[in-house]
């Protein structure tokens, strides 16, 4: 010991300070990653709500009608055929000449073509079905659809910018903008976007049909793909030997989930529609479709959360003398099971969102009806914002950005119910 | 002098046994498994479990290596050796617990009174209601202290009513030594009781599907000494009415619970005798260098 020994903790002490710039950095690292993460869903909920949320809202003009028995045809309120042909076209075109006072051909026509006289039509036909005893024959208020183009006019006259070019006439400017004064013509929620099916008119084009499309297809995928998939998950993990045709039928399964999704569109086609002949364009062949899809996601995550399930359990279990059966249901699947349904969630989530197999089986179609059962023909979310957009109408384009913005939601919604079922069922002790 | 003898280096220490202890300490090895028998005193008149030519593999590795034990009614048997020597591996074929591993292969004759429980044709389910297992971790399940105990019970159909499920649940509890803690709080999970709490648990547990052998791999190596002392308590007073196999890293354990103790080396039964005997004058050099310490 003569010579003077450096002590260990001058040493440790020397490269501490480049040890902490080392975890600095790391942290700045990983900070910047969620920070651009961050920016880019800002940027894109901005992007998509600014948009989107007019798309919520419509102008209407108020006018009064006068629902006369004649004109609508209609002789016994009783008879739902008379009222489902009645012609509600010719009250909402005299009550809107009655409004804008205008008796010469020219102004009715011009008088006329502000309101979207169909879409109004389609209003009283529902209130009709409602209570047509009530109204008949009596005048009433009534909250007529704009022409979409006028509405799209006066969306823009709040923005800033450019007014926009437009096709009116100066009386019709006048009139539009003397009802706005009034307070008759006014920006109101648009419900007809909910309760309608999609239409060739962008002022009557309403998500419910997708809507309801989308809740089939999940439906249909949720009751095959969660039963299934777990039941595969148990199979491989807890009975299937360990040899070359479980290690192959696993490889295969991992395969799956990487193949891309428009090849199971093709497959849905070429089995379900035309080897099984099951109906084109319905939720019920999309369902068979997206659960294809839906199955390894699924199965990857059910055997991960059932491989994590403590052996030392297991042990427990079988050391009492439980059947394999009864291992399974009372100690691995209510430990799995929070894991499972996140999986089956995210994997629902994701069939939410795929719009390339529906394409190939003939959901992309023009479809006007709400669908009422699983083998009505329907479309599905990602498709009807897909035709939308690809419309030249500038009424549509708008439905496009709400309809997205209803489909965020939905995923929204399912995410944030992945993670409850996580926590909820989770066991903590 | 010997104080470094490893388990590889036994050699020396047989060249410095007294002569008639020379005759039977010679050296165990991979390579002359078949010249050795056990000492002592292998076999029981009134055998619950009678164990002939049991042979283990995993894959083509060999864990146990025909070992010959009987198991008295209502003896204890202690299982001693070093680490990694087949304790746990044996125990575990008494109950058919190997089964659970695929790579694991066992051959032999293993008799549960007439019964060849190693018959492929064997229930492992009814057969593991007479022969229940605890286990070196304690391992309650995630519900409460009730259900814990009266699963067995009740995967077994043991209780016709509610109240039946009651008087076992509370019997258990009490043979266990647990009843008067966890009384008052049945409802509650399992794991929120201590380490020594969970392993009495475990006991009742297993108890409370009126086993007729018990099974107990290290079952306090996981338990503070207080805690310890508890379950060798429980032990002593459970050797009345059930027969007991306990796998033990701790010799003093062994003395204090056991009947008659086996040391294993390497996957061999070396010998079996008298629990005193064994601490005290054990026949077998081998046993002697595990006892007092000189590798282990
Ligand atoms: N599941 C297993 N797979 C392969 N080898 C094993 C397995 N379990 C134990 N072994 C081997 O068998 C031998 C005996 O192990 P074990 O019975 O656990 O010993 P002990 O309980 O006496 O410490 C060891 O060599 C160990 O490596
Ligand atoms: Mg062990």
């Amino acid at each position: 010991m003569t010579k003077p020994e450096i002590k260990t903790i001058d040493k440790v002490n020397r490269t501490l300070g480049k040890r902490y710039r080392a975890e600095k950095r790391f942290r700045l690292y990983g900070m910047l990653s969620i920070g651009f993460g961050l920016l880019c869903v800002l940027f894109l909920f901005t992007n998509i709500i600014g948009k989107g949320l007019s798309g919520f809202t419509y102008h209407y003009l108020q006018i009064s009608v006068e629902m006369d028995a004649t004109t609508l045809e209609i002789s016994d309120t009783s008879d739902l055929n008379q009222i489902l042909a009645g012609n509600y076209s010719a009250v909402v075109k005299r009550g809107a000449y009655e409004y804008f006072d205008v008796s010469s051909r020219r102004d009715k026509s011009a008088a006329r073509k502000l309101l979207s006289v169909d879409g109004t039509g389609y209003l009283l036909q529902d209130r009709f079905k409602v209570d047509a005893k009530e109204i008949i024959n009596t005048k009433s208020m009534v909250w007529a659809l704009v022409d979409d183009k006028v509405d799209f006019y006066l969306k823009r006259l709040g923005e800033p910018g450019e007014p926009g070019k437009h096709e009116f006439s100066e009386k019709q400017l006048q009139w539009i903008h003397a009802a706005v004064e009034s307070g008759d013509l006014q920006k109101r929620f648009n419900w007809a976007f909910f309760n309608n099916g999609d239409s060739a008119h962008s002022e009557e084009a309403g998500i419910r049909g997708a809507v309801m499309g989308s809740f089939y297809l999940l439906l249909v995928t949720l009751a095959l793909s969660f039963p299934i998939g777990i039941a595969t998950a148990i199979y491989l993990e807890e009975y299937a030997p360990k040899n070359k045709w479980t290690d192959l039928i696993e490889v295969n399964i991992n395969n799956l989930a990487a193949v891309p999704s428009i090849i199971f569109g093709l497959l849905g086609l070429a089995i379900f529609l035309a080897f099984f002949g099951f109906p084109r364009s319905t939720p019920l062949v999309g369902g068979f479709v997206l659960t294809l899809m839906t199955l390894p996601t699924i199965i990857i995550s059910s055997r991960a959360s059932i491989k994590a399930v403590p052996p030392s359990i297991r042990e427990a279990a079988y050391g009492l003398g439980s059947s394999k059966m009864q291992v399974t249901l009372h100690h691995v699947l209510p430990l799995a099971m929070p894991g499972m349904l996140t999986g089956t969630i995210i994997g629902l989530a994701q069939a939410l969102g795929e719009s390339a197999p529906l394409l190939m089986i003939g959901m992309a179609a023009f479809i006007p009806e709400v669908p009422t059962g699983v083998s009505d023909p329907a479309t599905a979310l990602p498709m009807q914002i897909f035709q939308w957009f690809r419309n030249a109408d500038a009424g549509f384009s708008e439905k496009a950005s709400a309809a997205i913005l209803v489909l965020l939601m939905f995923l929204i919604v399912m995410n944030t119910l992945a993670v409850w079922a996580r926590r909820r069922l989770e066991r903590r002790w | 002098m010997n104080n470094s003898v490893t388990t590889e280096s036994i050699a020396p220490l047989a060249s410095e046994k007294t002569p008639e202890k020379a005759k039977t300490s010679n050296v165990i090895t991979e390579e002359n498994s078949d010249a050795y028998t056990t000492v002592g005193q292998a076999f029981s008149e009134n055998a619950k479990m009678s164990m002939r030519n049991v042979n283990v593999f995993y894959d083509e590795k060999q864990a146990i290596y025909d070992v010959n034990l009987d198991i008295g009614t209502n003896e204890v048997v202690a299982m001693i050796g070093p680490s990694g020597c087949g304790k746990s591996t044996f125990l575990r074929c008494l109950n058919r617990m190997n089964d659970t591993i695929d790579t694991c292969k066992v051959t032999g004759k293993f008799l549960l009174e007439d019964q060849d429980i190693n018959d492929r044709k064997m229930d492992v389910v009814p057969l593991r209601a007479r022969v229940g297992m605890v286990f070196q971790k304690p391992n309650p399940f995630p519900k409460s202290i009730y259900d814990n105990v009266a699963y067995g019970a009740r995967i077994h159909g043991l209780a016709d009513r509610k109240s039946d499920l009651d008087d076992i649940v509370e019997t258990s509890l009490q043979k266990a030594g647990l009843w008067n803690e966890v009384k008052d709080r049945l409802q509650q999970p399992g794991t929120s009781l201590s380490g020594g709490q969970q392993q009495r648990l475990c006991i009742a547990r297993t108890i409370a599907v009126s086993p007729e052998v018990i099974l107990m791999d290290e079952p306090c190596s996981a338990l503070d000494p207080i805690a310890t002392a508890r379950i060798e308590e429980l032990i002593d007073e459970l050797s009345q009415n059930y027969t007991i196999a306990i796998v033990t890293h701790s010799m003093q354990q062994a003395a204090r619970v056991s009947h008659r103790t086996a040391y294993f080396h390497l996957g061999k039964l070396i010998e079996v005798n008298e629990t005193e005997k064994v601490f005290t004058n054990p026949d077998h050099g081998l046993t002697e260098a595990y006892i007092t310490g000189r590798f282990g």
